[in-house]
């Protein structure tokens, strides 16, 4: 009889793996929160709570927070919202359905931080062709400085963001739809149900977990959302277009307080687990692992 | 017969579907447009106020100028070996462990899985920090290799739940078969498992390829010197500069994702099962 080693030599290397570059790091992080540590990054013994006061005492987190779910909630909001029509129509059957399918994977398979840069300059106030146009159609008198202006900067910010947030979400509800089978539509309509009537009593409910799932992962792709606001505005002007996310970086990699920006992080950090426990919940985990 | 001829029959709600699915096409290929318009401008016209909707001159070269105006080839080079090796570390990881748990039930077989599923959500941005500290102290800041092993970690989940569904998908018999013609449990993974879930692994391979070949905050982070550096920072690293060469920033661009959207496109049928863990396809 041989020795049985079961599931470990399997999955040793995999679990190494996560355990040393995922859980370690995440362990680190919420560690240095505790500590005092001076800006070359050195531990200079436990701070107890210190560096969650300071972090409270920064009057640029209130605004932070109450932006970040605005950034969030919003940006998962118009993305779904938009993107149910968007999936409809990617099922529909019409000439040249499977190019307009490619073409909507675009931003979804291009790096984001490019998507941004091109954003970015197409809001140029100087030489972006979005003020060109908008000059053209008389909409504005004289070029904007998009991005300079905290609120506006905001609202570009997040069409951005759902713009390269569109072509998961839908592809994730067309999904939904392939399990939504058309001889029940066929009978629906046989019955004289109209097309709306329909959707609302047929296709939405079979849709509803495809919907649920992209909505939360969704949820944890936004407020992780980094690239965006670092390639366009830095959260500038100030503190202005920071979320939680972009102000834990600045924290630590411009203003070298390493043990406060530990603390904000910590905080994203448990909000994003409470984010996975919700996924867990409507993704209903338990059933999908048998 | 009347099947055919419901589907060449044009009827208005079909017209109407086709032009709103190519407004749709447009909307969202409009902004790579613009990117291509603005690669293909001479310099001393991107600057112009206001701008030119398309090129007065094609600047064709710019394309083979761009290579020589910034240093587009590190930049490659040092994504391709990165992503390259990252995904090969994955690959290699991620099959025995998918394999296993695809075929046992082993005990601590859900929350391993439930591990990985939480490792694939926690994205690396949200423990940057963290991830940055223990860089420094295994004394690798500015190295390929601290990238490869974050990458490596990040995206084997994807990975392990995606090879475990086209493993689970193989009939046991071909395997039992494989056993009685006297192959070991290894030999029956390499010579009839492996081949069979090929789609699998090639799914695999390319999602978590572009997922480090587009991958950011960590590169921007943990890389310092131009030579180490990825395209996504070193292509960005050019904004900052005093003029920008947006036609040229904009090429290099373009050259990092055409590539990646057509190998992404390929996989698109995969895609929505491994990224939602199953719970939608």
């Amino acid at each position: 009889m041989k020795i049985r080693l079961g599931a470990f030599p399997w999955i040793f290397p995999a679990l190494a793996m996560i355990a040393v570059f995922v859980v370690w790091p995440a362990f680190e992080m919420i560690r240095t929160s505790f500590q005092d540590i001076d800006p070359t990054g050195l531990a200079k013994g436990w701070a107890g709570l210190d560096n969650y006061r300071t972090l409270f005492e920064n009057p640029d987190l209130k605004p932070v927070l109450i932006r970040t779910l605005f950034w969030v909630t919003g940006i998962v909001f118009f993305t779904i919202i938009i993107s149910l029509p968007v999936a409809q129509l990617l099922n529909a059957n019409f000439p040249g359905r499977k190019m307009v399918r490619w073409v909507v994977i675009i931003p979804w398979a291009a790096s984001v931080v490019m998507t941004s840069t091109i954003f970015k300059w197409i809001l140029d106030p100087y030489s972006g062709v979005l003020n060109r146009l908008f000059v053209d159609l008389g909409l504005i008198a004289e070029p904007r400085d998009w991005l300079g202006n905290p609120t506006e900067a905001m609202i570009w910010l997040m069409v951005v963001a759902v713009f390269v947030s569109i072509p998961f979400t839908a592809f994730v509800l067309l999904a939904g739809l392939s399990t939504v089978p058309s001889d029940i539509m066929e009978a629906a309509k046989v019955d004289g149900a109209t097309a709306l009537k329909g959707y609302r009593e047929i296709t939405f409910p079979l849709l509803r977990p495809a919907l649920l799932v992209a909505a939360v992962i969704n949820l944890i792709n936004v407020f992780n959302s980094f690239p965006i606001i670092w390639i366009m505005t830095q959260g500038g002007p100030g503190y202005m277009t920071d979320t939680t996310t972009t102000l834990a970086y600045k924290i630590s990699f411009r203003d070298q307080n390493i043990g406060a920006s530990a603390s904000m992080a910590s905080i994203n950090f448990l909000i994003i687990f409470i984010f996975i426990l919700l996924f867990l919940r409507v993704s209903k985990w338990r059933e999908v692992t048998r | 017969m009347t099947t055919i001829n419901v589907h060449r029959r044009w009827t208005g709600k079909k017209v109407s579907l086709t032009i709103s699915g190519w407004i749709l096409a447009l909307v969202f290929a409009l902004p790579y447009i613009h990117m291509l318009i603005t690669a293909l401008k001479p310099l001393d016209e991107v600057l112009t106020i206001p701008t030119t909707y398309t090129p007065s001159t094609w600047a064709w070269d710019n394309f083979t100028g761009v290579w020589k105006e910034i240093p587009l080839a590190t930049f490659i080079k040092s994504s391709l070996v990165i992503s390259l090796v990252a995904t090969i570390i994955v690959i290699v990881i991620a099959i025995p462990a998918a394999y296993y748990s695809a075929r046992n039930n082993f005990r601590g077989r859900s929350l391993f899985l439930l591990l990985a599923l939480t490792t694939q959500m926690f994205s690396p941005t949200s423990l940057v920090v963290g991830i940055f500290r223990e860089i420094v102290k295994f004394n690798l800041v500015d190295t390929y290799l601290s990238l490869i092993l974050i990458y490596s970690a990040f995206n084997l989940a994807f990975s392990i739940w995606i090879l475990s569904s086209f493993f689970k998908s193989i009939p046991l018999e071909i395997e039992e078969a494989a056993a009685i013609d006297g192959c070991g449990r290894l030999k029956t993974l390499v010579r009839v498992v492996l081949p069979l879930a090929l789609p699998g692994i090639v799914t695999a391979f390319i999602f978590t390829f572009i997922a480090a070949w587009n991958e950011f905050v960590i590169a921007l982070t943990l890389t310092s010197s131009p030579e180490r550096e990825p395209l996504t920072v070193g292509l960005t690293s050019l904004i900052g500069q005093y003029q920008v060469q947006w036609n040229f920033l904009f090429a290099g661009s373009l050259i990092a994702i055409v590539p990646v959207v057509i190998l992404f496109i390929s996989i698109e049928k995969w895609l929505v099962g491994g990224l939602t863990a199953g719970s939608v396809k």
